[in-house]
């Protein structure tokens, strides 16, 4: 059996309380949910937290409220992605938030994994998703217990890869999360909840914050769309991630704004003004997405450090985000 | 309220229900489901394949949906109920339709993938007792088998939804002999 490493667990039923159980375990403490990133994490000895809070218990982080037509849908970060497929609202109002969710994972850990930990989810790496035998044998890197980057030896920084499927969504759509500690809340944009730096400190989250919200957008001229690679069509992360979302004029032709994010190829979830820049203030033609497709793709750099060729990932930028680019066109015109 | 559970060294006590009975058991509070199952309450029914949620073989019902008993920490179960595979028979003892239909249709072959694919089969026709084959591929999509292929579990969910809705189903010879 690979058995979890002994520690202490709590099961509090208020945000206060698990805020202040944070408190006072500090650096030892962690916040887990689904657990389903968490505890393989702990098998295999990367992540090794002596205090783990779980949050099952807090019915305040459960709740799905609010209204999409007029300030937009709060979902509660303990809300398990099965929830969240099959949320009403969610479905009619946020179908890509349903659809990113339904392509993560599996049914059974859909079941499980919930939409607070799977946009903290820690960034994946061939050298570093492995038990602690196997990377002892190459004497660790960089982001746990070693010195060196096996994925670019030389390299100061972790290139680990940002592997959640809903990050590059809430990023295009413009999504907020509330972030909650015994200092006090604020709310930021999903974008501001992570860092450009590294595989390591890939969040700007203090160690003590809780995130207990996301919060949707209201509905309004916009569409989204995600299109996700992986070998299978189940259990693989994704090794490239396309979420897109268009504010039209009100003609719902022209395009007034565009948001572009690759998924899954880098560090950090990347968004790229200048596709973006190439479709709007004109319809979203043939010609305007085969502009930003090309665009992204020039800057796509994956490195060696998921399933499948680097060189093969990146090949697949143009067409995926053609294809996102085509989902959005008015239903009529497709 | 927070619960304080006792120190690691220490085991913890829940109380559950356990396969329609109530059941009280004492753990090292680190321990997943799954070692609780298998080591503290001897029901080897359940399976463990990767341990990291990558298979599905360990795979039981927590108050009534399927989750991954490698990933959940037993003590997070108390006061809930659990179904594992050796709580899948009827009420008279018998055996349920799935287990009836996966031995008729020849849907399990070395077996160590059966247990988990009953239960999440199980949740499946709970809620859709007329589920299409699509439906069926895409619940059973966390579950992994490396013997059958896929085909005879499908075809096998389908005679036991079949025969759960009353329907005379027949098994066709050429399923279980071949073509002739
Ligand atoms: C086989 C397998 C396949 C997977 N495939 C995919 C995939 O295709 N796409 C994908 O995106 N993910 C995938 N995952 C990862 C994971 O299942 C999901 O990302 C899931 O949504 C994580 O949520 P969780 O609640 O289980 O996270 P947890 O493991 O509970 O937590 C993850 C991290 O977030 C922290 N955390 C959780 N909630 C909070 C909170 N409210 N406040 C502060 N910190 C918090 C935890 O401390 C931990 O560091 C896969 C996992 C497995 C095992
Ligand atoms: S990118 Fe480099 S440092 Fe980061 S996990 Fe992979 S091998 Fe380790
Ligand atoms: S043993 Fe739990 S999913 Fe493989
Ligand atoms: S019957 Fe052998 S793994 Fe499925």
């Amino acid at each position: 059996m690979m058995r979890l490493p002994k520690f202490e667990y709590f099961a509090p039923t208020t945000i206060s309380t698990a805020v202040k159980l944070m408190g006072g375990a500090g650096m030892d403490g962690q916040f887990v949910a689904g657990g389903t990133d968490l505890y393989p994490n702990m098998k295999r000895r990367q992540q090794t937290p002596r205090v783990v809070i779980g949050l099952e218990g807090i019915a305040a982080l459960k709740r799905i409220s609010g209204d999409p037509l007029s300030a937009g849908l709060t979902i509660g970060a303990a809300v398990t992605l099965t929830e969240l497929i099959e949320n009403r609202k969610v479905r009619k109002y946020y179908p890509v938030v349903a659809e990113a969710a339904r392509l993560i994972s599996t049914p059974l850990l859909q079941n499980m994994g919930t939409i607070g930990g799977n946009l903290l989810l820690d960034t994946r790496c061939n050298y570093y998703d492995q038990n602690y035998e196997w990377r002892r044998g190459i004497h660790f890197c960089l982001k746990k217990d070693g010195d060196t980057c096996w994925v670019a030896p030389g390299s100061k920084i972790c290139w680990a890869v940002q592997s959640s499927d809903e990050v590059p969504v809430m990023i295009a759509l413009g999504a907020g999360v509330k972030l909650v500690s015994a200092k006090g809340e604020r709310t930021i944009p999903v974008a501001e909840l992570y860092t450009e730096f590294d595989g390591i400190r890939y969040h700007t989250k203090e160690h003590g914050e809780l995130l207990t919200e996301i919060i949707l957008p209201p509905t309004g001229h916009w569409r989204a769309s995600y299109r996700k690679l992986r070998r299978r069509g189940s259990f693989d992360f994704p090794v490239l991630g396309v979420a897109a979302c268009v504010w039209f004029e009100a003609d719902d032709e022209t395009v007034r704004e565009a948001r572009l994010v690759l998924g899954a190829i880098a560090p950090h979830a990347m968004r790229v003004p200048e596709a973006e820049g190439m479709l709007v203030g004109r319809p979203l033609d043939d010609a305007s997405i085969h502009a930003a497709a090309t665009a992204a793709h020039a800057i796509a750099k994956p490195l060696d450090n998921t399933d499948f060729l680097m060189y093969w990932r990146k090949e697949m930028v143009r067409p995926f985000v053609e294809a996102a680019l085509k989902d959005l066109r008015h239903p009529r015109k497709s | 309220m927070a619960k304080k559970l006792k120190r690691k060294t220490q085991k913890v006590h829940i109380a559950f229900t356990l396969n329609g009975e109530p059941c009280e058991v004492a753990f090292a509070p680190h321990k997943t489901l799954l070692e609780v199952l298998r080591e503290d309450l001897n029901l080897t029914g359940t399976k463990h394949g990767c341990e990291l949620g990558e298979c599905g073989t360990c795979a039981v019902l927590v108050d009534r949906k399927p989750v991954l008993s490698c990933l959940v920490l037993g003590l997070t179960v108390e006061g809930r109920e659990v179904t594992t595979v050796e709580g899948m028979q009827l009420a008279d003892g018998s055996l349920h339709p799935l287990q009836t239909a996966f031995a008729d249709l020849g849907a399990a072959q070395c077996g160590y993938c059966t247990p988990g694919f009953l239960l999440t089969a199980k949740e499946l026709l709970e809620k859709n007792s007329k589920p299409t084959r699509d439906d069926i591929k895409e619940a059973l999509s966390g579950n992994l088998c490396r013997c059958t292929g896929y085909i005879k579990i499908y075809e096998a969910v389908e005679l036991a939804a079949a025969r759960m809705r009353g329907e005379a189903a027949e098994v066709p010879e050429e399923v279980v002999l071949g073509l002739k």
